[in-house]
């Protein structure tokens, strides 16, 4: 159970939260390892808080839900403090830098995301995909060239290239 | 690198995939959380097959839809949720006392009625068994993976036309929104079994007769060479309504019969670590996987349990668990209901081994954690 | 020409039919194979679907492909193999509780996708096979089991509501009108669309003995007087049609027919391989 890595990716409905966890899902298997997808739906879908899992390991996934999780990514203040204390010690947190964390014993990236979405991009549909470059980045879980894929995969037809500079922008959020 | 017959896909989906890999070409369904995926993909996918898709104004209709269409020879399907399956059950038993082969699938919510729908649960055990009146024959299958969603879906079918059956597939919320790796197979690869049709050109042909040896007459179609006539009523060979107390025993019993002379053919199980085991968790679906991982966490701390995991939930897999209860000290079983698969364990194993139960019914699935402590408790 | 018609077109070793003497059923079955042998439709070609009730016995003397469903149902599963077999001539035969109550769902649904199936309900105004108890098309004031003190429900224009659900050509006559039925049932058979047809059926049993209806020659008497011709109830006011039986061709237009619609689907995906 070593080698499993539990994402959790949390925010309000409709930042497409749902989707980035299937991309991230796909470009691990696109690596040749398991993945396992999962959500939350409900009322919640609907602007309230939203969540989508993902483990990646190279056995067999038996529990398909998140407990401890290794990633944790929440694009809202909300969704930050109801699911901070799901991060490992050591975990690494993604945030955008409107939310505001206390937790120290973790690795923190505060990062503009929807910022970069809204004002740098002008599609604040694409703030998902601005997050998986970060993900990618901080975590290397999957390989640049598999997400890059997934994403091109599943993103709707006529916006590939929105998403892959929305990719390239997250990817650049964090400096190595 | 992925190749084309690795995907990521949800569980719903590799319902549907499994379900046209079988040759279904129709689907009558009704929107439903959380099964209406499987009716968004079959809209999708069957006129591409030349198959056909309706959306029917209830679930009632659809459960009728599906039984004309069989009737006039194709693979037909619907699926739904408790609510939903509820309404179903009327023509259920119309299937079963006509002998339509139909697939039924149940991706599984909290009940009762509008309940928790779009939290997973295994309460519809006992309906899948009971829910229609009368005595009668049924197949219920449930899947703990994705991957096995699409295999049992082509067993479903291959059930439902081999015994002329409806068969219900048992799915839950967990299964049927999640989405993991599957490698679909070859279509070569797969057993697909179509109905046995009467030989052609009989004089005296019958719909009801059944061959010497045989219990499932064969089944001509609508619009083919025969004219017939189908009833939900009791009947006898002819296929028209009787009230004689010897037709009505006869054919009930055959109807049982069916499906209890060939319990080999239709029981599926899997077995994890039970080798040693002295504890045996009893789980199914997307509870079975919570077990695994409790099995191997237990393991991890020197207690001996294994898993036996159900996928024929019905028929009963009554020798199976009591070969089980005699082989282990304890058995608990482990279900997102307050106990109902327990009921029938307890049945066949209590004469050999202690059986508890644990089950939850919160909307939530049940955790390896929780499992692990109801291990240590026992 | 009748033993012609019974050697060819019904199952003579299930006759004697249970309906009561003096019920019309068996005139409107009659009529209804009459329109098929008009048509010389080939009778393998031919699925008559039913659902629960009096009415709902007729297919199982009729010698073609046939289906006795559960109550209500029958629209949906001959939907069902219509969608399966378009090539199928679907013939629903129905009765008022049948179609109105139990079924009406499916009724006003099988008639907004004009789905190619022929509906005739035999409409007795009573729940006959359970023993006489109100239907959605009992007058309002008469008397059933259920209603012992006079139905207060009013009653539904089964014609009127099809029409306005969409289907593409309705029809009524009565068990007094036989050839009229044969001439409806042949229209709706050859109208590519859902077709509904209304004949005014007489129980003598319970809808008669409960409300004072008199004998059968009464009952049949009732029908002829009270019937007017569609053309000739034009000319009328409503207070002159008050009470009076609206005979003939309703309703009578083109709309796409549902599988063929669905046809275009498969159609345009086998264009594009």
């Amino acid at each position: 159970m070593s080698n499993q890595y539990e994402i959790r990716l949390s925010g309000a409905g409709g930042q497409g939260l749902i989707l980035a966890g299937i991309i991230l899902a796909e470009a691990a298997i696109k690596d040749g390892k398991n993945a396992v997808q999962t959500q939350s739906y409900g009322p919640e879908a609907r602007g309230g808080a939203s969540k989508s899992e993902v483990i990646i390991s190279n056995k067999e996934i038996n529990y398909p839900k998140v407990r401890k999780c290794d990633l944790l990514l929440a694009l809202t203040q909300k969704a930050c403090d109801e699911y901070i204390d799901s991060l490992k010690k050591d975990g690494i947190l993604i945030v955008d830098n409107s939310v505001e964390v206390k937790r120290k014993d973790i690795k923190k990236f505060k990062l503009p995301v929807i910022e970069t979405a809204n004002e740098k991009l002008k599609v604040p549909m694409v703030a998902n995909i601005v997050a998986l470059g970060a993900i990618c980045k901080a975590s290397s879980i999957v390989t640049k060239d598999s997400l890059e894929n997934a994403i091109l995969n599943r993103v709707p037809r006529g916006t590939e290239d929105i998403n892959k500079t929305a990719f390239e922008k997250g990817l650049n959020l964090i400096n190595n | 690198m992925m190749s084309n017959h690795i995907k990521l896909m949800q569980g719903n989906e590799a319902c549907v995939e499994g379900a046209i890999a079988a040759g279904m070409r129709f689907f009558a369904g009704y929107p439903i959380t959380p099964s209406t995926e499987i009716a968004e993909i079959s809209a999708q996918r069957l006129p591409r097959v030349g198959g056909k898709f309706i959306q029917m104004e209830d679930e009632i209709g659809s459960m009728a839809a599906v039984i004309g269409a069989s009737l006039t020879g194709l693979k037909a399907m619907t699926a739904t949720s408790g609510p939903g399956f509820s309404l179903k059950q009327e023509n259920i038993g119309y299937a079963a006392i006509a002998e339509v082969p139909c697939v039924i699938i149940n991706v599984q919510r909290g009940g009762p009625s509008t309940g928790l729908p779009t939290s997973p649960a295994q309460g519809d055990i006992m309906q899948a068994k009971w829910g229609t009146h009368g005595d009668h024959p049924v197949i219920a299958l449930s899947p703990s993976s994705v991957r096995e969603t699409f295999d049992l879906t082509i067993k479903a079918f291959n059930y439902a036309e081999k015994y002329r059956v409806p068969v219900i597939m048992l799915m839950d919320e967990v299964i049927g929104h999640m989405r993991e790796k599957v490698e679909i197979p070859n279509r070569e690869d797969l057993e697909v079994i179509d109905r046995k049709k009467p030989t052609s050109g009989l004089v005296d042909y019958k719909p009801y007769r059944i061959e010497d040896g045989e219990l499932v007459p064969p089944m001509a179609e609508y619009g083919g060479e025969y004219r017939f006539h189908v009833t939900g009523l009791v009947h006898d060979e002819t296929g028209f309504p009787s009230n004689t107390p010897k037709v009505a025993e006869s054919l009930i019993k055959r109807l049982i019969k069916k499906i209890d002379d060939n319990k080999k053919d239709i029981f599926l199980y899997e077995e994890y670590k039970l080798e040693d085991a002295e504890i045996a968790l009893i789980s199914f679906g997307s509870t079975a996987r919570s077990a695994k991982s409790a099995v191997d966490m237990a393991r991890a701390e020197g207690i001996k349990v294994g898993l036996f995991r159900p996928i024929t939930i019905w028929p009963f897999l009554d020798t199976e668990i009591e070969q089980l209860a005699k082989k282990v000290n304890k058995i608990i079983t482990v279900e997102m209901n307050l106990g109902q698969y327990a009921i029938e364990v307890e049945r066949k194993a209590c004469k050999y081994a202690h059986v508890d139960k644990y089950g939850k019914l919160n909307g939530e699935l049940i955790t390896p954690d929780e499992i692990l402590k109801k291990i240590k408790e026992v | 020409m009748s033993s012609r018609l019974i050697n060819e077109y019904l199952r003579e070793d299930k006759l004697p039919h249970i309906w009561c003497p003096g019920c019309s059923h068996g005139i409107t079955m009659r009529a209804i194979v009459k329109a098929i042998d008009n048509l010389n439709i080939e009778k393998n070609n031919i699925c008559i679907v039913s659902g629960i009730g009096c009415s709902s016995r007729a297919p199982g003397y009729m010698d073609f492909n046939t289906l006795h469903t559960t109550h209500g149902r029958a629209l949906a599963f001959a939907t069902g193999i219509k969608m399966a077999n378009p090539k199928l001539k679907v013939i629903v035969i129905t009765g008022d509780g049948d179609c109105a109550a139990i079924g009406g769902n499916h009724l006003i649904h099988a008639a907004r996708r004009n789905i190619d199936i022929t509906t005739i309900v035999f409409n007795n105004n009573i729940y006959g096979m359970t023993g006489g108890q109100y239907s959605p098309t009992t007058p309002q004031g008469e008397r059933g089991t259920t209603a012992p003190f006079g139905n207060i429900d009013k009653n539904f224009n089964l014609c009127n509501l099809v029409k306005a659900a969409g289907a593409t050509y309705t029809g009524r006559s009565t068990a007094y009108h036989v050839n009229m039925i044969t001439k409806l049932v042949e229209e709706g058979i050859k109208n590519k669309g859902f077709s509904f047809i209304e004949t005014l059926s007489i129980c003598p049993t319970y809808y008669g003995r409960k409300n004072k209806k008199g004998n059968v020659v009464d009952m049949m008497n009732y029908l002829k007087n009270n019937s007017i011709n569609v053309k000739a109830a034009e000319k009328l006011s409503d207070e002159q049609l008050k009470d009076k039986i609206i005979v003939g061709e309703l309703y009578k237009t083109q709309e796409p027919e549902y599988t063929e619609e669905y046809k275009k689907i498969i159609e345009s995906f086998q264009k594009e391989r």
